[in-house]
């Protein structure tokens, strides 16, 4: 596997990219599949056996046309139903997708579907998963023949922006001159830097966290220097806060939230 | 410069919830139309969220907003800039008695190079059957075409019980699940360049030849298209045309000649694909019923000829289905 990212660019010009599922993740999934599949069938079985004692050659004939129906069509069924998932690929939060950011098919579905007869070779999917691995895009056979991808899609939050100390005292702003020149010095980057280690705080252990916004804040008190008053006596943590409030909200903005309230 | 990324999220939001609605709308009702207004707002809503996306990548690095606008951007960009059909509800008819057999038309050349494999296939395996007589359980690995064909025509003819009896539509449920299965595999062999199609086709053809040349060998031809050819008039050419499939498929994948790019050659032929696989199906489901309640009866139960007759009736009607149905109607686009 070559990249675990697919930028796609419109014809506007925009470039979006989709976060590729790996071959080890797509097999969990698949794993649980097998084992809805396996108790589907285990259903199907347990009501033929009423049939059985109407006709046991009936019984036998809708076991094994059931057992061909749900073997194949179980995730033609659930990748049309919802759109490109089957119960295992919504547990792993993956997706089929069109390989070209385009509406997924039906034919596209049943293609990948029916060639799991090949990729499955010569046992638990060995040969879909060496294409997987191979591929830059990490198709199976299935995948590159239906002209389809799987991607993963991880829970997305909205930005809590709350955090960056709203509605508590900054003394940087005590400075708007300096206020305006760290704006203007600090990139993008380096602001969403700081921007993820707060929002991150607590994922971090003690000594790390401590480490991490030691450093952040000396780089940042590199880039402007305010006056110790407004400096001292506040910790790295407070005095990185004050810097992305600095940088992500704005007077103007503080009044459309007043405005909104 | 750095975006006011509170702002910027407070201004644009309703923008971005409006645009999901829509998108969530569509998804659950893919059959849903929309009218011109607001085919033109769907397209406003997406030009902007677009934009709000290159602004959020080129003057913030804040990763969540990016991926929720990226994930709006991609799932939008799928919607307006699709142009293939969108699936709605087809008629079944339509489908069987015009797109089946215009595609099997369309792509009528794989289906000869289908043909011509399996009876270099039967040539073979008729040849080696003459040529070397004890390589029968090498060509035919079946415990039930070991046996000598007149011993076995005799039995067949003198049996007082039907053997089938009781297990009859099991019997065929498992014909129809079976070859049903060996045809999705020869079609998915095509992945590899074709060579897995055609070995598939060839052994077919190897073991179909080796038959016939041992019934022929012990005279015992008519027991031999009396059994055959009920079932076999349609089930030999559903495999076949599986196997144009495969072929398909195959040539889609290496591109000969072709200057489109290999996703788009794939493209392509994945609706035929789709369409022929589909009618094997339907094919084999009707050969695997004839061969559980008629191929396995001979005289004096069913009259040889009847068979060979209703064989041919079959063999005839499948010819004129495939070559002239929906001659007259413009193919769908």
């Amino acid at each position: 596997m070559n990249s675990s990212l697919l930028k796609i660019r419109t014809p506007e010009g925009i470039v979006f990219s989709q976060l590729l599922a790996g071959p080890v993740t797509r097999f969990l999934a698949w794993f649980i599949d097998v084992m809805c599949i396996l108790a589907l069938l285990e259903t199907l079985g347990r009501l033929l056996i009423l049939l059985q004692f109407v006709s046991s050659n009936l019984a036998g004939a809708v076991y094994t046309l059931g057992y061909f129906a749900i073997s194949i069509g179980y995730g033609m069924a659930c990748e049309w139903r919802w759109r490109g998932q089957t119960i295992g690929k919504k547990l792993f939060r993956l997706r089929v997708v069109d390989a070209e950011g385009l509406r997924l098919q039906f034919n596209q579905i049943v293609t990948r579907n029916l060639l799991r007869f090949v990729d499955a070779l010569p046992a638990f999917y060995f040969v879909g998963g060496v294409a997987c691995w191979l591929s830059p895009q990490c198709q199976r056979l299935g995948d590159l023949a239906a002209n389809t991808i799987v991607i993963r899609n991880p829970r997305v939050a909205q930005p809590d922006l709350d955090q960056l100390s709203a509605g508590m005292f900054n003394s940087l702003r005590h400075y708007p001159h300096l206020a305006g020149r760290l704006r203007q010095r600090v990139s993008p980057l380096e602001a969403a830097i700081a921007l993820q280690a707060l929002l991150r705080r607590d994922e971090f252990a003690p000594i790390a966290r401590l480490e991490l916004f030691r450093d952040l804040a000396a780089h940042f008190r590199a880039k402007v220097a305010f006056p110790p008053e407004a400096t001292d006596g506040i910790t790295d943590e407070q005095f990185l806060r004050n810097v992305a409030d600095v940088i992500y909200r704005t007077r103007a903005n503080n009044r459309i939230e007043n405005l909104a309230a | 410069m750095i975006i006011d990324l509170q702002r910027f999220i407070v201004a644009e939001r309703p923008t971005w919830t409006e645009l999901e609605r829509l998108l969530n709308r569509l998804e659950a009702e893919p059959a849903s139309r929309m009218s011109l207004e607001q085919l033109e707002h769907f397209h406003l809503l997406y030009e902007r969220t677009a934009a709000d996306l290159a602004r959020i990548t080129t003057f913030s690095a804040e990763p969540e907003t990016r991926r929720y606008l990226e994930n709006l951007v991609a799932r939008a960009y799928g919607e307006i800039h699709e142009t293939r059909d969108r699936p709605g509800r087809r008629a079944p008819l339509t489908w069987f008695f015009q797109t089946l057999p215009q595609t099997f038309r369309r792509h009528v050349r794989a289906f000869y190079v289908s043909l011509a494999i399996t009876l270099a296939g039967c040539a073979f395996g008729g040849f080696a059957l003459a040529l070397d007589p004890t390589a029968k359980p090498v060509l035919m690995p079946f415990p039930h075409l070991l046996q000598d064909p007149t011993q076995r025509v005799a039995e067949e003819e003198s049996a007082t019980q039907d053997r089938l009896a009781g297990h009859k539509t099991s019997f065929s449920a498992f014909l129809m699940t079976h070859n049903i299965r060996v045809s999705i595999f020869t079609l998915a062999l095509g992945m590899t360049w074709g060579v897995g199609t055609f070995l598939m086709l060839f052994s077919n053809g190897i073991m179909l030849g080796a038959v016939t040349a041992d019934f022929i060998r012990a005279g015992e031809t008519k027991f031999l298209v009396g059994w055959l050819l009920p079932h076999g008039a349609v089930e030999i050419p559903a495999i076949l045309i599986a196997g144009q499939a495969g072929l398909m498929l195959a040539l889609a994948l290496i591109g000969r000649g072709a200057r489109v790019p290999l996703g788009a050659r794939l493209r392509a032929v994945s609706k035929d694909l789709v369409t022929l696989i589909g009618g094997v199906g339907l094919l084999l489901a009707w050969a695997g019923f004839v061969e559980a309640f008629l191929s396995q009866y001979h005289e004096p139960i069913i009259p040889y000829p009847a068979k060979i007759a209703f064989g041919l009736i079959e063999l005839g009607l499948l010819f004129l289905f495939l070559a002239r149905s929906g001659a007259t109607q413009r193919p769908p686009p």
